[in-house]
């Protein structure tokens, strides 16, 4: 990485290049930069995996039931127990 | 921009205590509540603690609820304290100063560069691998483990997350970007070790 000046300018901006929202002229200098850097490349694609992977645990993990039902009984709520199965 | 935001309350029924509407309100967010519980602190009782207790807290407070924010911000930031009391409750010899400073002046350090995007799926998201996973998000320190959680897990925007912690937007970016970059070198360990054992077959 070190030999490449560019490497620490391009960190910084990681985030928003990842999530989209860098301005053109930002985003076409990382991207010629990632052409010619392979370690940088390798970071940006690992960055945007090890976000995607975080992305997908939030979708497994839902409230169980048995949850569901103690919190619902904790919150004087229990006449609603049966109404709202999770969407 | 996160799953339930289309969902309208009426503020004046849940101000008023109306039984059926908060009833669809903890339904609405429970799964949010309770995935934000467990991810900060990764342990079942300790999520069902925090969920129990943001909802009961919000109950209360409801009546006084201004509406400034919308009513899942609120409820995060409710949850986030919680979670911050449960974890100081548990650790208490836990020193926080020695992880929680320098988290933005620290220099961005990368280290691993293994190529590991290319794992088949069922060893990026084998169990074991879900486990690293949560085990990495605590080893983040407690300021960027909840800027990450709410921002890449719960799919906050940078405004929102801003809201929920009362930080500026600076900061969540800077945290953010801080926690993502943790994190990726923690999963390049893991998965690069993943890919030297399937090159040697």
């Amino acid at each position: 990485m070190k030999e490449h000046l560019n490497c620490g300018a391009l960190l910084e901006s990681l985030s928003e290049y990842v999530d989209g929202v860098l301005g053109d002229a930002l985003c076409e200098e990382i991207e010629s930069h990632v052409a010619g850097c392979d370690d940088c490349r390798v970071v940006v694609d690992t960055l945007k995996k090890t976000i995607c992977l975080y992305h997908e645990t939030s979708e497994k993990t839902a409230i169980p039931l048995d949850v569901r039902e103690r919190l619902f009984h904790r919150l004087n709520l229990d006449d609603f127990i049966e109404e709202r199965k999770q969407t | 921009m996160n799953e339930e935001s289309q969902q309208e309350f009426s503020l004046d029924l849940l101000r008023s205590g109306d039984r059926a509407e908060i009833a669809r309100l903890v339904d609405a967010h429970s799964t949010k509540i309770y995935r934000l519980g467990l991810k900060m602190l990764a342990n079942p009782q300790d999520a069902e603690d925090v969920l129990q207790n943001t909802f009961l807290k919000a109950i209360q407070a409801l009546p006084k609820f201004e509406g400034r924010s919308s009513i899942s911000t609120w409820l995060y930031r409710i949850a986030i304290n919680e979670s911050l009391m449960l974890i100081r409750r548990r650790k208490p010899e836990f020193d926080f100063a020695s992880k929680v400073e320098g988290d933005e002046d620290d220099e961005l350090l990368l280290t691993q560069f293994s190529d590991w995007c290319c794992l088949p799926e069922s060893e990026l998201v084998s169990s074991e691998a879900q486990n690293y996973l949560d085990k990495a998000i605590q080893e983040l320190s407690e300021k960027l483990r909840v800027v990450f959680i709410l921002r890449d897990i719960e799919k906050l925007s940078i405004t929102e997350t801003s809201e929920a912690l009362n930080i500026s937007e600076a900061a969540v970016k800077t945290r953010l970007l801080r926690a993502r970059l943790q994190l990726r070198e923690m999963l390049s360990i893991y998965y690069g070790e993943r890919l030297d054992e399937e090159r040697r077959g």
